[in-house]
């Protein structure tokens, strides 16, 4: 794989944009088009692109398996969390309206905790898909 | 299009994706496009070459013609074309479809959730609780390909050799 050099040197330079790229429409999804499931994708595309490009050992170092799993996993359950801090506050499963003194306010604040949750577990369900399919060959 | 290789199909497929992409946009649809897009032609070809590679790049070549397959989906096709008369004209104004929730979402929205971008209010907010749904879906579907196709911390070395043999 040591040949393609123009490869290796756009994927360098367009990896940290990726990523950055990602975040944005991570927190960017309640005023344009994104949201968590696109940002997930695009994070984990940004490694992906790493591990084909150049080698699978170290973006597998990166992104250990086990530390991919706790967060898909942490992803749910951050989602579901908020549904169940809502029931502590008084409000219904997911009616965000009661995390802020506005309903508007605590709906907006709610819409970003889940989503961030949704991009968690996309983008590490996608590398953990990906590394599982890589490991076999 | 007749293609046996499947490296040009896997790629075929990922372009259609886009072209899809493109016509999301045309249609005003962003929000559905960026997933097209980076879910679609992305991470579905990545998916589809790594399966290749698994696998094999050339379809085998099988005696019997697929008639029975063929039937199947050219009734199925034909049934949907022929479902498609029976909806409401393309973009008029009082079709179900804007005339349910949608006005309210768009007249409402904003106000409610604080969240000027009406497609995130709608998926995270209003629809709460179906995307908590497709998250599990998503979860589990990496629960289920880490459980098939090797564990998180390397156990698959000490399985005995019969079970390899099961599950390959």
């Amino acid at each position: 794989m040591s040949d393609f050099l123009v490869l290796k040197v756009m994927a360098k330079i367009l990896i940290p944009f990726i990523l950055l790229f990602g975040f944005y429409v991570q927190m960017h999804g309640d005023y344009g088009p994104g949201g968590g499931f696109q940002a997930g994708v695009i994070v984990a595309a940004a490694f992906i692109l790493y591990a084909i490009v150049f080698e699978i050992g170290t973006a597998r170092r990166v992104a250990p398996m086990a530390v991919l799993v706790s967060i898909a996993c942490l992803g749910v359950l951050l989602y579901a969390g908020v549904g169940v801090a809502n029931l502590i506050y008084g409000g219904r499963f997911l009616e965000y309206g009661v995390l802020a003194h506005e309903a508007a306010h605590g709906n907006h604040i709610g819409i970003l905790i889940v989503e961030i949750g949704v991009g968690m577990t996309v983008a590490a369900v996608m590398m953990i898909i990906f590394f599982s399919f890589a490991r076999r060959r | 299009m007749w293609l046996r290789n499947l490296l040009a199909s896997a790629m075929v497929l990922g372009i259609y994706s886009l072209l899809m992409a493109a016509l999301w946009v045309v249609l005003d649809a962003v929000d559905v496009a960026f997933t097209e897009a980076a879910v679609g032609a992305g991470v579905t070809t990545v998916l589809m070459l790594l399966a290749i590679a698994l696998t094999g790049r050339e379809e085998k070549r099988t005696r019997t013609k697929p008639w029975v397959p063929l039937a199947v989906s050219l009734t199925t096709a034909g049934l949907l074309v022929y479902a498609t008369l029976g909806m409401p004209a393309f973009g008029i104004a009082d079709a179900p479809a804007q005339l349910h929730v949608a006005p309210y979402y768009l007249q409402h929205g904003q106000a409610e959730t604080g969240v000027p971008n009406v497609v995130t209010a709608v998926l995270a907010s209003y629809r709460g609780f179906d995307t908590l749904g497709e998250v599990t879906v998503i979860f589990t579907a990496g629960m289920g390909v880490l459980v098939l196709l090797g564990s998180a911390t390397r156990r698959r070395r000490r399985v005995p050799a019969s079970a390899e043999k099961d599950s390959a």
